[in-house]
């Protein structure tokens, strides 16, 4: 059984959501605490979305100097999967995990929608439940999640086909459009072999048909589908 | 070892739409203070640092920036020393 961790940082949220989406998926979930040294042996590791040490100086910037962060680098660097949601993905930014960064969002709000997101990359460890060019509609929550990066950054992102979700916008008056005015519509991106993931939709959120839609879950199911990594 | 007093200012780096100064810009406008533009919104850090010499502590104030005070993506930054 594929065991994947979840990690609480001061100010996490939807990691209790995040443990009950992978459970349902048929994966073993794991809790791990931002002061512990070790995976526990994990096969993934996902970082919850939230405010991790309030947000103070930069979201995620003071959260990446967690101890937990050290396995979780060893663990990235030996192809193991990693996944960061939300504030999980501005820790992966400003840990060097990932390219790029999330600043304040383009129109100053705070933003608590659904958004229609598109699939570009079924071949990610947690988009394989998905079909290329596919649109689901997910719940965003942030207000530092505008996607920038250095010009360099963003032609080897989209060279490298790196952007694995984006905003699909005007598909539907109440979910269409960019929430944030991110470069290039980006909502959501990985590394260059597919196995860290960065995205600032919450799939964990909407991943129960009791909610109405469990458009969410496929991310869990993908980690479920795809061989587990040697990690 | 002595104590120095530095100041860190970390600005958005120029270019980047910075959306909280326009948002200042607007204000300022609106309150009739014409002529107000250019508006950038950034922190200011203080500490008291020690080091061997000033140079040495604007070295170590300038590792603090590189590694955590500032994001190298998207923030430029400047250290200072209180005379």
């Amino acid at each position: 059984m594929l065991r994947v961790g979840v990690v609480t940082f001061p100010g996490s949220n939807c990691e209790g959501e995040t443990l009950r989406a992978i459970a349902r998926v048929g994966g073993e979930p794991v809790e791990l605490w931002h002061q512990d040294t070790s995976l526990k042996g994990v096969d993934v590791v996902i970082l919850p979305g939230g405010f991790s040490y309030g947000d103070y100086l930069r979201s995620g910037a003071i959260a990446r100097f967690s101890p937990i962060m050290d396995p979780v680098r060893e663990h990235a660097a030996d192809g193991g999967g990693v996944i960061g949601i939300c504030n999980g993905f501005q820790i992966l930014c400003e840990a060097g995990l990932l390219p790029g960064a999330l600043v304040r969002n383009g129109g100053l709000h705070y933003v608590s929608r659904p958004v229609d997101v598109r699939i570009e990359r079924s071949d990610s460890i947690c988009t394989r439940a998905y079909h290329q060019g596919e649109v689901i509609r997910i719940p965003v929550a942030h207000g530092d999640g505008r996607f920038v990066a250095s010009a360099d950054e963003l032609a080897a992102i989209e060279d490298g086909d790196q952007v694995v979700l984006r905003y699909a916008g005007g598909r539907m008056l109440d979910a269409g459009g960019n929430p944030n005015e991110a470069t290039s519509d980006i909502a959501g991106i990985c590394n260059a072999t597919g196995t860290i993931v960065g995205m600032m939709p919450h799939p964990e959120r909407l991943a129960h048909p009791a909610l109405g839609s469990d458009a969410g879950i496929g991310v869990f199911q993908s980690l479920v589908l795809s061989p587990a990594p040697a990690a | 070892m002595k104590t120095y007093r530095v100041h860190v200012r970390v600005m958005p780096r120029a270019g980047l739409l910075d959306p909280a100064g326009q948002a200042v810009e607007h204000a300022l406008t609106a309150l009739g203070f014409a002529g107000a533009t250019n508006v950038h919104l950034g922190k200011a850090i203080a500490l008291d640092l020690e080091g061997a010499s000033e140079a040495d502590a604007i070295a170590r104030a300038r590792a603090m920036c590189d590694r955590l005070l500032a994001n190298p993506v998207t923030e430029d930054f400047t250290v200072e020393v209180a005379a």
